[in-house]
């Protein structure tokens, strides 16, 4: 304790401390709160317009978890909340192919390694002391996620210009059928937030790291 | 004391405590930044508990009205006139076709075919009223689509009618006009644009799979669009006019997307 306050000066502020590592740059964090922003208003008002005509008989989400009040309310937080995940999305992609970064961090990746990681995990012998390193099952899940939104705003797309765009109509099986897959998608991307929140919880640094980027 | 714990961080990396309690206790040397993350903490606590709801909100539902006003506008332009919605066979058809509407299956409309006359206004050079046999004299075809309601479920139906684009030819519409109205005899009212208008696909329907257009899918007639949602498409149309004044409609003057296009 006492070293640390050595270089304070009069007032008794701490000296600027050594700046560690730049782990989390400035795009990935704002692409990452607009994208998290952008997610949790088209979930919640996306249950609002599913529950106008569940795809799954009896399986309704109570109107409280909801947003958009109705269900014209709830298609127009929807179709306003997509302009800002595809924005925030589309340049969090862009940037991580051009920086490299996207292999960078998620690769090299193989069951081997998820296998070997999930089971330190469970063990509790995973350690998190370097936040600019993913272990495997970081990797898995974050690329899980990228892939899941990537097949929500296909099957969105198809699902809102069925006709316009007929290649990712077939793709998703028809109207009907991608319905489920957007709602799966969105399951998908559900527990995904839960694991995520509940890790941070875990190792609030995490936290620090996509605020100050440090 | 303070050499075996250094070591004990070396050779065990896995444990995260050392890490988080040197964390910790930065943050404690900084008891001004402490106070503004509490004090911001209770201004979002405080606003929360006002109990407004963000879909109350006037300067909200503003700013989502102009979103859905943009949407329109990309949705123009994302429509290719000559794109084609998916036709299906007859085996496909949906048994029984669902009734929809603002009202109960008890309180549609009694129209009567035998005074029925289509009044026609607007930028329109021919404005003569259109009887039911005048109409049905018109070159008829007929097309077997899904009709997609803005809830999200989907049936498919055989639609037989009148090119929507031929009859505005013949009354001679002006085809460089934004907008046609429609009014209808369950007072409902709609407006579509005329990109829309002159699709191939789209139908001024008198006939239900080969029968009348019986009165719960919109007897006289319907106007049926397979590129737009089922709101889009009104039945009991008693009135249509060409203008260039957006028109609105029913539900879109309640918060639908105008274009509300598939």
């Amino acid at each position: 304790m006492t070293h640390e306050t050595e270089g304070a000066d009069p007032v008794g502020r701490p000296a600027i401390p050594h700046k560690p590592p730049l782990i989390n740059p400035i795009w990935v964090r704002v692409t990452h709160w607009c994208t998290a922003l952008a997610v949790i208003l088209m979930v919640l008002s996306g249950w609002r317009i599913y529950d106008a005509s569940p795809v799954f008989r009896g399986l309704t989400i109570p109107a409280q978890w909801t947003l958009g009040g109705w269900l014209g309310g709830a298609l127009q937080w929807h179709f306003a909340a997509m302009w800002l995940l595809f924005a925030s999305f589309l340049v969090y992609l862009l940037l991580n192919l051009v920086t490299g970064r996207f292999f960078r961090k998620f690769f090299p990746l193989s069951p081997r390694l998820i296998f070997q990681d999930l089971f330190k995990a469970l063990t509790g012998k995973l350690g998190h002391e370097d936040l600019s390193h993913f272990n495997a099952v970081q990797k898995l899940a974050y690329l899980s996620a990228i892939v899941a939104l990537i097949v929500i705003v296909l099957s969105g797309l198809a699902i809102w210009k069925s006709v316009q765009f007929p290649l990712l109509r077939d793709l998703m099986g028809g109207y009907d059928n991608a319905r489920i897959v957007h709602f799966c998608a969105m399951a998908f991307i559900v527990l995904f937030f839960l694991v995520h929140v509940a890790m941070v919880a875990l190792v609030p640094r995490s936290l620090l790291t996509m605020l100050r980027g440090r | 004391m303070i050499i075996r714990k250094k070591t004990s961080l070396l050779i065990d990396p896995s444990l995260d405590r050392q890490l988080i309690l040197k964390d910790a206790e930065k943050e404690l040397q900084m008891p001004t930044r402490r106070l503004f993350g509490k004090r911001a903490l209770t201004l979002g606590g405080l606003s929360m508990l006002t109990g407004c709801s963000l879909t109350d909100d006037k300067s909200v539902s503003a700013f989502l009205s102009s979103v859905s006003r943009l949407n329109d506008q990309v949705q123009g332009w994302l429509f290719d006139p000559h794109k084609l919605a998916p036709e299906y066979p007859e085996s496909m058809l949906t048994k029984p076709f669902p009734f929809n509407a603002f009202y109960d299956i008890d309180s549609v409309p009694d129209v009567d075919g035998d005074d029925y006359k289509l009044q026609i206004s607007g930028l329109v050079r021919d404005k003569h009223p259109w009887s039911l046999p005048e109409l049905y004299a018109l070159p008829q075809t007929s097309q077997i689509t899904r009709h997609i309601c803005v809830e999200g479920w989907s049936a498919i139906g055989h639609w037989g009618g009148t090119r929507f684009s031929d009859f505005l030819q013949r009354i001679g519409a002006d085809t460089s006009a934004k907008y046609i109205g429609f009014k209808c005899a369950d007072d409902y009212y709609e407006s579509i644009d005329m990109a829309t208008a002159l699709h191939p696909q789209t139908l001024l329907a008198f006939t239900y799979d080969g029968q009348t257009l019986p009165p719960k899918y919109g007897y006289p007639m319907k106007l049926r669009m397979p590129t737009k949602l089922g709101y889009k498409n009104p039945k009991h149309i008693t009135e249509m006019f060409v203008t260039n004044t957006f028109p609105g409609g029913y539900w879109v003057d309640q918060g639908y997307n105008w274009f509300g296009g598939s």
